[in-house]
């Protein structure tokens, strides 16, 4: 799977919604599951399959999913 | 937002860095700047404080400070912001019967009090999230329906954790087993511990000593707050709180935290030496509860917060329930700089506030 298949996958499981939606529109409590409890179960989401360990900072800061691949370089994940 | 007169953000300042007259001038210039926001956005604000009498123009001190009483926000929904821009209303937690806090919150406001709050944690736990046990049930957490300020100050804090456990089954009985597996995967490291105060001292350190058990948690730091609540009956003092925890966990690092749903992010962390620390973003004035005069270090009143997070709502001068002195002013052993305080208990025929000491992430 690549990346890309990779991180979507995250949001569909974490957010139960269909990959067609993961575009720049999806943002923080864009949909009811992505509050501040599915939040955090997509950041260890992450980190787990990419085995990352994120900076506080960069999880505060990881508000869409664009915004998410974007934090994602900095520990070396292209998506 | 309206434009700072200091040139550093206030997310530069240093953390526990301000001391004297540096902190009391910049701290103050941000608190006028808000008390006029909230007058031009807020019309009930703007019209409480008229008719309170607070001085409309000059605050020379932090004591001229207007301040509201806190339980104001239960009976209203004050926001000094256009209703569209409200991103999240938080809510104290009201037990049945009792009405609940509304806070509403922009993306300003928010991101301000997300990273004040981390700033604070990096004091007492380092720059690094950390393997975290949580002391309480998953259930707590599970059901996001029902979001309570337990749930909001877990979740809030599980960002500076990582492979996150909770030490407590779903009856609140302590999970011996996943504990210790969970600390032996993580032996060697450092660990956060975070509760609430009442439900460690319940559910863990009362749970241990009545079996006769201990945990091996050195490595552990423990973050408690939120008060002893339905307990107090059996609420110890700080030193013996330490001692007790100690006791059957080997935890040495122990920091309780004092802060309110109605300013969140500012909080008052404990430091080794025992005392509440405000951080660069608060500050505390002690009010004699009969006059409402301020009272100097050292004698006890009424615990009014300051904060300069709040901008989305009318809530950087609150007057607390609460009943507290002053420990010290630049002054603590531990070499922070900031006034110092000590929380005793609340207002007697206070209405008890539920617990408040939540943060959003």
């Amino acid at each position: 799977m690549s990346n890309k298949e990779k991180y979507d996958q995250v949001f569909v499981e974490s957010f139960s919604v269909s990959p067609d939606v993961l575009n720049a529109d999806f943002v923080y409590q864009c949909v009811p599951q992505w509050d501040s409890v599915g939040h955090m179960a997509m950041i260890a989401a992450l980190e787990d399959t990419f085995d990352i360990m994120m900076e506080t900072e960069d999880i505060i800061e990881f508000s869409s999913y664009t915004v998410g691949k974007e934090k994602l370089k900095k520990y070396g994940v292209e998506v | 937002m309206p434009e700072s007169h200091d040139p550093v953000p206030v997310t530069d300042w240093p953390a526990f860095g301000l001391a004297g007259p540096d902190k009391r001038e910049r701290i103050l210039a941000e608190l006028r700047r808000l008390t006029r926001h909230h007058r031009d956005a807020c019309p009930p604000y703007r019209a409480i404080v008229d008719k309170l009498g607070f001085p409309t123009d000059t605050l020379d001190t932090l004591e001229d400070v207007p301040f509201l009483p806190v339980r104001l926000f239960k009976r209203h929904r004050l926001l000094s912001v256009p209703d569209g821009d409200v991103v999240k209303t938080m809510t104290s937690s009201g037990t049945s019967g009792q009405s609940r806090s509304q806070i509403v919150l922009d993306k300003t406001t928010s991101a301000l009090q997300v990273k004040v709050l981390s700033r604070i944690m990096a004091e007492v736990i380092g720059p690094k999230r950390l393997p975290m046990l949580v002391i309480d049930g998953r259930a707590t957490v599970a059901d996001r329906y029902r979001f309570s300020a337990r749930t909001a100050g877990i979740l809030g804090f599980s960002m500076f954790g990582r492979d996150v456990a909770y030490a407590l089954n779903d009856d609140m009985t302590l999970n011996r087993e996943g504990t210790r597996a969970f600390l032996d995967k993580h032996a060697g490291q450092d660990i956060l511990v975070f509760g609430f105060t009442f439900i460690v001292w319940r559910h863990l350190i009362r749970a241990l000593e009545e079996a006769g058990e201990s945990l091996p948690l050195e490595g552990g730091i423990l973050i408690h707050g939120g008060g002893w609540k339905q307990l107090l009956a059996q609420a110890v003092a700080p030193d013996a709180f330490r001692a007790r925890v100690a006791g059957v966990t080997g935890m040495t690092r122990v920091h309780n935290y004092y802060g309110m749903v109605e300013q969140t992010g500012s909080i008052f962390m404990e430091c080794g030496e025992g005392r509440l620390h405000a951080s660069a973003w608060s500050e505390i004035v002690i009010r004699d509860p009969g006059t409402f005069a301020p009272l100097p270090p050292g004698e006890s009143g009424l615990v009014q917060l300051l904060s300069v997070l709040p901008h989305s709502y009318p809530g950087h001068s609150l007057l607390s329930e609460d009943v507290g002195h002053i420990l010290g002013r630049d002054d603590c052993p531990c070499g922070r700089a900031g006034t110092t305080l000590r929380i005793e208990g609340r207002l007697e025929h206070a209405e008890i506030r539920g617990c408040s000491d939540t943060y959003p992430p």
